[in-house]
């Protein structure tokens, strides 16, 4: 029954196309003076230190990294795990999946001091780096996803859509895993466990889920697309477990860490002391992130709108988290003796202060606006999206 | 008689001293060679059989003396910048004070040089690196600033240059947006001289840093580290720094 599925591109006059684009050409254009004068200035222009060395373009990098793994899930669904209801939708999750990741590393990429040296990146990997292996998993799930992409737009090579579907499930597992791993290797307090692995997954289906719903919804807005009730129970109900799922790594995890005595000052500073983090965590990871989003999708017959601020929230409850993770896992200090208390020149013993630069922000919402234009382009250049959402689709795909 | 017993002491003298001189001639040079052993010719690469380390004692380490801080500094061009947040510091002096017993202690911190490093283990280009004799390193040719070996090192001995810099001693080439730390003053070790850091405390006569070949049985810091007790920061993490503390 798949073949009763038209797909079409975006459609709508061409002159509000053209101001969409504009429109997202504003911070695109943002995100690269940014950039430039970063470039120009050194990274003395943002608002890091030899103290906070990962800012805000790393906040964004690891959640749009995350997020594109995450919003593959659908079309994994669909494809390995042959759940036909989300057929439609998933060349839309592979092609958020891929817009997001381009958007996440070129953030990565901008952001490094040396990024006149990015082929240096490419060119000269350190096997023993998990870092330098990232970047194989990086060019392995952009080529496997594309592949996929291409086999399920290819009609003559809809047959190999399943094996294709596998070879990038295991990239994506491999991807997710290992960022969450980047941070649970390190050795700082906040970091140095294990369950970032897991959490980063559960983070993934959540923040990937809500930015493909909010795409859907976006495309469904902007022209006649109807989409079934029960593909959006199914994507809602996706939504709520992947959010509980996430609330509860994070309980888990921080109380795991409030639990052992020799993280309970860290755990603490995360839960009470830790001011701008302790009040992002709260109520931006745990109540806009988490209980807020979780409440309203609970709730049945669910409308679109609520569905629409329910993946709202997660993003920002997402970001907020990732603001946690990244910066207050770099603000509390590092202890190098145990049981004694540290002072010195180098700020040893001390919280450590961070306010994001304009210039660091503006390059974020550049790649945010790089995945959105990616998705864009894309699906009015190709047939991505069903006319109609609300018909059924064979068990293949 | 005497004219008789002069001469012959005097040959047997004569040949006596030969011997000796052309002994001393054909041996010194081994001997010297022994002594020199570990140290090499400019172009020739580094040994594997040395493990170049710093031992300190922080119960001669004065508090309040940053005679160290200030040699690293001037020996490796580090300026103040007024940016004492971005400013690099490639040693710096950590005040401790254990609350249950109220001593009080002043520790200069380094790179520590690990046998492990986990700056080199993450570093995604290889500009991260270990000398065969134990001093790592960055090559600033390939350093892409990604500062992943910032936040692998536990010891907070990494920085990032932000800001363009001038006027650089050319024996430490920096760079903006590369990573650096420590490099054990590896451009005077190669020319046999010592850390600035140390020669620094010598001559302050505290002599609370001793740097040395940690391979070399007769070494003074293998001597030290053998017979008087001795840690390393963080030793739970297993990294075997190269840099080890006394009374700590």
């Amino acid at each position: 029954m798949a073949e009763s599925l038209i797909y079409c591109e975006l459609g709508g006059s061409g002159r509000r196309y053209w101001a969409l684009l504009a429109l997202l050409g504003v911070p695109l254009a943002l995100g690269a003076f940014a950039y430039f004068y970063i470039e120009h200035y050194g990274h003395i222009a943002t608002g890091m230190d030899n103290q906070i060395v990962w800012g805000m373009p790393h906040v964004f990098a690891v959640f749009l990294v995350i997020a594109a793994t995450g919003a593959l899930n659908i079309a994994m669904a669909a494809s390995v795990f042959r759940k036909a209801v989300y057929r439609p939708v998933a060349p839309l999750s592979a092609l958020v999946s891929l817009a997001l990741l381009v958007g996440g590393l070129a953030v990565l990429m901008l952001d490094l001091g040396r990024s006149d040296r990015m082929i240096v990146a490419i060119t000269k990997l350190n096997p023993a780096s998990l870092f330098a292996r990232r970047v194989i998993f990086y060019d392995g799930f952009m080529l496997s996803v594309g592949v996929y992409l291409w086999f399920l737009l290819e009609r003559r090579m809809n047959r190999y859509i399943k094996p294709a579907a596998i070879v990038a499930f295991f990239w994506q597992l491999l991807l997710v895993t290992s960022t969450g791993l980047e941070f649970g290797f390190n050795f700082r307090a906040v970091y140095d466990s294990v369950l970032y692995a897991p959490m980063f997954i559960a983070f993934s289906s959540a923040y990937g889920a809500a930015a493909l719903i909010l795409v859907l919804l976006a495309v469904c807005r902007w022209e006649e697309r109807p989409v079934s009730d029960e593909l959006l129970r199914r994507l809602k109900n996706w939504l709520g477990i992947s959010v509980g799922a996430s609330l509860f790594f994070a309980v888990l995890f921080l109380g795991t860490k409030y639990e052992l005595a020799r993280s309970r000052d860290v755990a603490r500073f995360l839960l009470f002391d830790g001011g701008v983090y302790t009040a992002l965590l709260w109520l931006g990871q745990i109540a806009l992130g988490g209980i807020a989003p979780l409440a309203l999708l609970l709730r049945s017959p669910l409308r679109r709108s609520a569905l629409g601020w329910a993946c709202a929230m997660v993003i920002l409850g997402g970001l907020a988290q990732m603001y946690v993770t990244l910066i207050g896992g770099q603000a509390y200090p590092q202890i190098l003796f145990p049981g004694l208390v540290e002072s010195s020149s180098f700020f040893d013993g001390e919280i450590h202060p961070y306010t994001p630069s304009l210039v660091e922000v503006l390059l974020g919402m550049g790649a945010v606006a790089l995945a959105a234009a990616i998705i864009a382009v894309a699906l009015r250049a190709l047939a991505m999206l069903p006319t109609r959402l609300d018909q059924s689709a064979g068990p293949q795909a | 008689m005497s004219a008789d017993r002069n001469e012959g002491f005097s040959r047997r003298g004569f040949l006596a001293i030969s011997a000796a001189t052309l002994g001393g001639v054909m041996l010194a040079p081994g001997i010297r060679l022994i002594e020199i052993a570990r140290a090499r010719a400019p172009d020739q690469p580094v040994s594997g059989k040395v493990r170049w380390g710093l031992l300190i004692d922080t119960n001669k380490c004065a508090p309040g003396c940053d005679d160290c801080v200030k040699a690293c500094a001037t020996e490796n061009g580090l300026k103040d910048t007024g940016h004492p947040r971005t400013d690099a510091q490639w040693i710096r002096k950590v005040e401790l004070k254990d609350m249950r017993t109220g001593r009080n202690n002043s520790v200069p911190v380094m790179c520590q040089h690990c046998e492990h490093p986990p700056c080199v283990d993450v570093c995604p280009t290889g500009a991260s690196f270990k000398r065969a004799d134990g001093i790592v390193l960055v090559d600033r040719h390939i350093c892409i600033g990604c500062r992943y070996c910032i936040m692998a090192c536990p010891y907070k001995a990494r920085t990032i240059v932000f800001e363009n810099i001038t006027d650089q001693n050319p024996d430490v080439p920096r760079g903006s947006g590369c990573a650096e730390s420590c490099t054990l003053c590896v451009h005077r070790v190669d020319r046999d001289q010592q850390p600035a850091c140390v020669e620094a405390c010598t001559r302050a006569g505290h002599n609370a840093m001793i740097f040395g070949d940690l391979n070399d049985p007769h070494s003074e810091i293998a001597q030290r580290v053998a017979k008087y007790a001795s840690t390393q920061i963080r030793a739970d993490l297993k990294l075997n720094p190269g840099v080890r503390y006394q009374g700590l």
